[in-house]
């Protein structure tokens, strides 16, 4: 581990923040040990963990990037050189109507998965505020449960549930509900059905994150002001919309943004659920599209640039509201 | 907003936890049905009509796990890649978060963003040119290779949640003890480190239950078979299972789940609690 702070570093309160962006690397002329030190200490202390992000993520999306301008097939992996080949990547992708049909289906997927998420989890999270203990930690397990379990073992639970021949929710429909059509219904033949299952199955697993995140933030609103309101006359509903959810605007923030990141580059449940049968070119979105184009290191860098360009255009509201909280 | 136990709308509350019961049952019945599928032989599985209750059941599907040797290489993998990323993330982010908020300094700002956005760039998107980095390093198949993408994937929000931690310590208690005659490098273990503890807990979780369950990086960079991991090695089964031996996998899916859970139900309050804080606090 590296050492601690030394005392001849700055603190936290005496200096201002100064100026973002410019790293240090201009040296005044200035009373030399003690400034070097108090500069360099807390640069020390980002090395380690800079080093392996930049390793493992920059440089991978760095030369992803550079890909993205170059002709990198088959060949170029057996050792022809690449070529440039400037934006053909780009336009060639962007005048396919179909990569315009896996754009739309990826973005309305992941707007409809992240707004489902985070209503029913803020609704459970306000639930949980508003029962007994009993009820409380009954759901508290339940959904400890869900989150917990690792993504690969629910999805295979999930095919089994929804298993054409001895699935239990064809049973259920067939029998104590009567749909006899449904008894041996496939759900992911159709991409209709295929992305129903598929938001079912998301929404289950993000729920939890959302609701104990959302009622961990719903504890720290004072009771005071919540009994100030209700003298005031407010009542549930408008102490839950003026008062207490404003107050836990931060969490929803943050939480809503991580739904968002997340339910855009789903890949796992789409990918398992194509493994199980479902028609891949029917129901891609942007992470399995991008797996498919893995032979065309080119063209999959420009989808991935893609992606991320449609990941910062629809956060991009959110970053700038979180920076401009951040002291 | 404590949970304020009712003096009014009895009536009301209960109700509500009628409905929170029922959520929590719903929620539930997946993990419930793996459970139960796993106690069941294939012929009872296979009927027109579920079994509900294992009674009577066999243990034979969770035999028929444990003493399949593809089942311990993979256990042995997923133990590598997750100790290594667990340890070397927790002690990166951990010396990151002193940094951000103890000290103010040039950069700190640009930094902060910098961990923002890299937590936005979708690894779903990133896999193939960090399969070919590792390729040139010849790190493909390793756990080395696996560990350094997890480790570079779970620092960014790991250093987010132990800011909030390291920030929630008032430098003060520091100083206080620094005034009674401790050095700073002593002041800060003897007072602050113990504090920290939760949050280290909490992270580590954090960093296990993402190296332990990752599956989109594992199925890129572990190609071979002997080095898949356990989210590898479930998928491997659900496929290699012609007519699918749903007792096999769901008791298989059990038992690598086991460990998740258990550590989960011991720390999840934290780890959200740890998330708040990060987002909460400066």
């Amino acid at each position: 581990m590296l050492a601690p702070p030394t005392p001849e570093a700055t603190l936290v309160p005496p200096a201002p923040p100064r100026a973002p962006v410019v790293p240090a690397s201009s040296t005044s002329a200035r009373p030399r040990r003690r400034r070097l030190r108090g500069r360099t200490g807390p640069y020390l202390l980002l090395l380690p963990a800079l080093v392996p992000i930049a390793v493992g993520l920059g440089y991978p999306l760095a030369r992803q990037f550079v890909l993205s301008f170059q002709e990198y097939g088959l060949a170029q992996q057996f050792g022809r050189p690449a070529e440039w080949v400037g934006l053909d990547n780009y336009t060639k992708l962007l005048t396919d109507p179909y990569v315009w049909g896996v754009i739309g289906r990826s973005i309305a997927f992941c707007l409809v998965n992240a707004g489902l998420t985070m209503v029913v989890g803020v609704a459970l999270a306000v639930l949980m505020t508003r029962v007994g203990r009993f009820a409380r930690t009954t759901l508290q397990i339940g959904l400890l449960l869900a989150w917990g379990t690792p993504v690969l073992a629910t999805m295979t639970v999930w095919q089994w549930l929804f298993d054409s021949q001895y699935g239990v929710v064809n049973w259920l429909l067939a029998e104590p509900l009567g749909f006899e059509g449904m008894r041996h219904h496939s759900w992911i033949i159709e991409p209709l059905s295929f992305y129903l299952l598929a938001t079912l199955i998301v929404v289950w697993m993000s729920v939890p994150f959302v609701v104990f995140s959302v009622y961990a933030g719903l504890l720290q609103v004072p009771d005071e002001t919540l009994e100030a309101a209700e003298l005031d006359g407010a009542g549930a509903w408008q102490r839950l919309r003026y008062i207490a959810l404003p107050l836990v605007r931060p969490v929803l923030l943050i939480v809503g943004l991580l739904q968002v990141i997340w339910d855009l580059r789903v890949f796992t449940q789409i990918y398992v659920l194509q493994r199980a049968g479902a028609p891949t070119r029917e129901t891609h979105l942007l992470g399995t599209f991008i797996y498919s184009l893995s032979k065309e290191f080119g063209t999959a860098g420009a989808m991935a640039t893609i992606m991320l360009a449609i990941t910062l255009a629809l956060t991009i509201v959110y970053i700038r509201r979180m920076l401009r909280e951040e002291p | 907003m404590s949970t304020p136990v009712g003096k009014r709308g009895g009536t009301r509350r209960r109700l509500l936890g009628a409905v929170a019961v029922v959520v929590a049952l719903i929620w539930v019945f997946p993990i419930y049905w793996m459970i139960n599928s796993a106690f069941l032989p294939t012929n009872r599985l296979r009927t027109p009509e579920p079994t509900f209750f294992p009674f009577s059941g066999t243990l034979s599907n969770f035999r028929r796990v444990l003493t399949d040797s593809s089942f311990f290489d993979a256990f042995r993998v997923s133990l590598e890649v997750t100790g290594i990323t667990v340890v070397v993330a927790i002690l990166f982010a951990f010396v990151a978060a002193l940094a951000i908020s103890r000290f103010r300094f040039r950069g700190r700002k640009a930094f902060l963003i910098t961990v923002l956005i890299v937590q936005m760039i979708p690894a779903e998107g990133l896999f193939i040119s960090q399969y070919q980095v590792l390729d040139g390093w010849h790190l493909v198949n390793r756990v080395l290779g696996l560990s350094i993408v997890y480790t570079a994937a779970i620092l960014p929000f790991t250093i987010w949640m132990l800011r909030g931690f390291v920030s929630g310590v008032p430098v003060e208690l520091e100083e206080a003890a620094m005034v009674d005659g401790l050095s700073r490098t002593r002041a800060f273990f003897r007072i602050t480190f113990p504090l920290l503890a939760p949050g280290l807990v909490a992270a580590g979780v954090y960093g296990f239950l993402q190296a332990w369950n990752e599956y989109t990086l594992a199925l890129v960079v572990m190609t071979d078979p002997d080095q898949r991991t356990l989210p590898l090695w479930l998928q491997g089964l659900v496929e290699g299972n012609r007519a699918t031996d749903w007792g096999l996998i769901m008791a298989g899916a059990t038992v690598i789940s086991i460990p998740v859970i258990v550590f989960f139900l011991f720390v999840q309050k934290r780890m959200s609690a740890g998330l708040v804080a990060g987002a909460v606090k400066g």
